[in-house]
């Protein structure tokens, strides 16, 4: 479902330097697999799932989505594969705050080619314990409830890869093994296929597949900053 | 959800900020639209003065302007008078002189002969007004029934018609030479019906009321021009009016001969006795003559020593030319900047949104949307803002113009209908606008097209 070969991605320094942040010869998952990804902060883990994405560039090497070979597509068509076959969630959640619960699961599904559907918006929301939640706004959500809303949203488009960097590095403990398991039950129910970063032992535990990052990855040099480009 | 639907929930979101954009494009829209309404009332009141169905305007010297705003508009101080006499020269009709002078009586040179300027009148009329006093707030005209039977007003040249009653007559039995005929803004303004008495103040508006009153024998249906606030009355009771009795003059100095200003004796008010020529004056005289025999006229009367001849549609247009219209243009010219300033508010507005919203659209972004669904939402959100705008500053623009018409109905005489402002400038100029308020939307968009997806989550 998911195979990488040889991607390499650096970044310049402002000094003019090149750091080279991503060099992993091979990584795959199997359709509905789920992952785990280990690894210190800042090792890159966070640009690897941008560049899944197609959020980031890579300079060499191969993506293969669902049998799609991301790294030929122009940013536009990648816009588009990653609006019908992944979902993200973040460690921040990121919900639009002008947008109600279930207006921000309908905003998952408006930019797939595929029709909005506002029941299954409402089922997903309803399978993530929110039923009576749809029509709040973020700020009137607990935590755990925003979370829950963003896993919802992930799913909207029925993905075949779940991404989720850290997401339950905002949660109170109790909270967390909640998530974990929500996320973990609900792509079971719908085949799709999870890979996650977390820094948690307890969450890890929960996973049959643990990898760590450092194993996959080559490159000498980290970023201090995930997000750096 | 539509684009359409994310850009109207961020706009509801940020409620505040997008109601003072709007605000501020309505504000601009509406002062341009005010601007055309008032524009488009002063070219018309002029248009609709221009054709006011004579040629020339006869009165004293002085200021040609003053003597076309008074006779034409009823507005600006009341001017000089002019002998009756000369008023004289200018009826038409080989006997037309002759005839006046048997009508009216009194002492006149040469009462046989024709009119000195009665063969360039020959095809048209001389109407003779007198002004100075007030019915109300309204001035009040006394004139000859001819007013109405021989005057043309509007683009039609249409007729004058009664919504009530008849035209005054010379002499009536009923009324003697009281009778009136109102337009019909002092009718409503002042509650007054057929059969009403009214009674002029001299010299100004609030002075003091003759003792002689005149029956309201018609009321004039609406016209659009300025005699929808005049009061007509015969000039023949006008005259009989206290202080409207011109002094015996000395005719050297042409000092007045103190109480020389005496009323002819008469018995009752039904009396058929009239002021005699010598003490009357007149003043403006509304001359129609025949094509080119206007322009040899107004030559010859600008070189008598007293006298003077305006032609009204020069007066008017030349007015609208030389002074209305650069002002017009230079109210334009300012609120159009008025209308660009609020577009750069709309760009600076959402501009600044969007280091707040660089988030949101990193995760629509990471959701799926592409780069162009970024950029459309962020149009979207200026084309609503700039069209809400546009189109509340227009209804508002449109609506200022029939709530002014208490006002302007008084001091004009001129009514705005919702669309009388509606004019072609306004077709192109009012989308312009908006166009401008979409287009600065533009900046703001091409700012979240670029907006780094991975910096921003």
């Amino acid at each position: 479902m998911l195979e990488i070969k040889d991607l390499k991605k650096s970044f310049r320094e402002p000094s003019g330097s090149l750091i080279s942040i991503l060099d992993v010869p091979t990584f795959s998952m199997k359709a509905g697999e789920q992952v785990v990804l280990r690894g210190e902060s800042g090792c890159g883990k966070t640009t690897l799932l941008h560049t899944i994405s197609g959020l980031l560039d890579c300079d060499a090497g191969s993506i293969k989505l669902d049998g799609i070979e991301l790294t030929k597509y122009s940013e536009a068509a990648r816009d588009r594969i990653r609006a019908d076959k992944l979902g993200y969630v973040f460690q921040t959640f990121n919900l639009l705050p002008a947008f109600t619960a279930l207006e921000n699961v309908k905003l998952g599904m408006t930019f797939a080619r595929k029709a909005i559907r506002s029941e299954r918006a409402a089922e997903l929301l309803k399978s993530v314990g929110l039923a009576d939640r749809m029509h709040y706004l973020p700020s009137q959500l607990s935590v755990g409830q925003q979370q829950r809303v963003a896993v919802a949203r992930a799913l909207a488009n029925q993905p075949r890869l779940l991404l989720a960097d850290e997401p339950t590095a905002n949660v109170d403990p109790a909270n967390q093994s909640k998530i974990i398991e929500l996320i973990q039950e609900v792509c079971t129910q719908e085949s799709v296929a999870i890979l996650l970063v977390t820094h948690s032992d307890e969450v890890a535990s929960r996973f049959s597949r643990i990898d760590r990052f450092e194993d996959l990855n080559r490159a000498t040099e980290h970023t201090q900053t995930s997000v750096d480009e | 959800m539509s684009l359409f639907r994310i850009a109207l929930r961020n706009l509801w979101f940020r409620k505040l900020p997008s109601f003072l954009t709007m605000l501020s494009m309505a504000l601009g829209v509406a002062l341009v639209v005010l601007v055309l309404t008032i524009s488009g009332m002063i070219e018309r009141t002029f248009k609709q003065s221009d054709n006011v169905g004579y040629n020339l305007i006869i009165g004293s010297k002085g200021s040609s302007i003053q003597l076309t705003f008074n006779t034409v508009m009823f507005l600006s101080e009341p001017v000089e008078n002019i002998p009756y006499w000369y008023y004289m020269e200018f009826i038409p009709g080989a006997d037309g002189r002759a005839k006046e002078y048997q009508r009216v009586g009194g002492k006149l040179g040469e009462p046989d002969r024709k009119g000195k300027y009665a063969s360039l009148t020959s095809d048209g009329f001389a109407i003779p007004m007198c002004m100075g006093d007030y019915v109300g707030p309204f001035r009040c005209i006394g004139t000859t029934p001819q007013y109405f039977e021989l005057l043309r007003y509007g683009e039609k040249d249409s007729a004058y018609e009664f919504s009530e009653g008849r035209n005054f007559v010379d002499y009536s039995d009923e009324n003697g030479y009281y009778e009136a005929v109102i337009g019909s803004q002092v009718a409503s303004v002042m509650k007054l019906k057929v059969g009403d008495q009214i009674y002029a103040s001299h010299g100004k508006e609030g002075g003091e009321e003759h003792d002689d009153g005149f029956r309201i024998v018609g009321i004039l249906k609406p016209t659009g021009t300025p005699n929808d606030r005049g009061a007509f009355v015969n000039m023949e009771g006008f005259y009989l009016l206290q202080g409207h009795i011109a002094p015996d003059r000395d005719p050297i100095t042409g000092i007045e001969v103190k109480g020389s200003a005496v009323a002819p004796e008469r018995d009752s008010k039904l009396s058929r006795v009239r002021l005699p020529i010598e003490k009357r004056e007149v003043t403006a005289v509304l001359v129609k003559g025949s094509g080119m025999s206007a322009i040899g006229l107004e030559d010859q009367v600008k070189k008598s020593s007293f006298a003077t001849a305006v032609s009204p549609v020069r007066e008017i247009t030349g007015l609208l030319e030389q002074f209305v219209t650069p002002v017009t243009l230079g109210l334009f010219i300012l609120t159009s900047l008025v209308c660009v300033v609020s577009a750069i508010g709309i760009m600076v507005s959402i501009y600044n949104s969007m280091s707040e919203r660089k988030r949101d659209i990193a995760v629509m972004r990471a959701l799926g949307a592409s780069r162009d669904h970024v950029l459309q939402i962020i149009l979207i959100e200026s084309t609503m803002i700039a069209v809400g705008g546009g189109l509340v500053g227009w209804l508002c623009g449109h609506l200022a113009g029939p709530m002014s018409n208490i006002w302007t109905e008084k001091t004009t005489g001129t009514t705005i209908g919702f669309f009388t402002s509606a004019s072609s400038q306004e077709l192109w100029l009012v989308p312009g606008m908006v166009l401008i308020g979409i287009l600065a939307g533009v900046v703001p968009a091409i700012s979240a097209y670029r907006t780094s997806v991975v910096k921003s989550l």
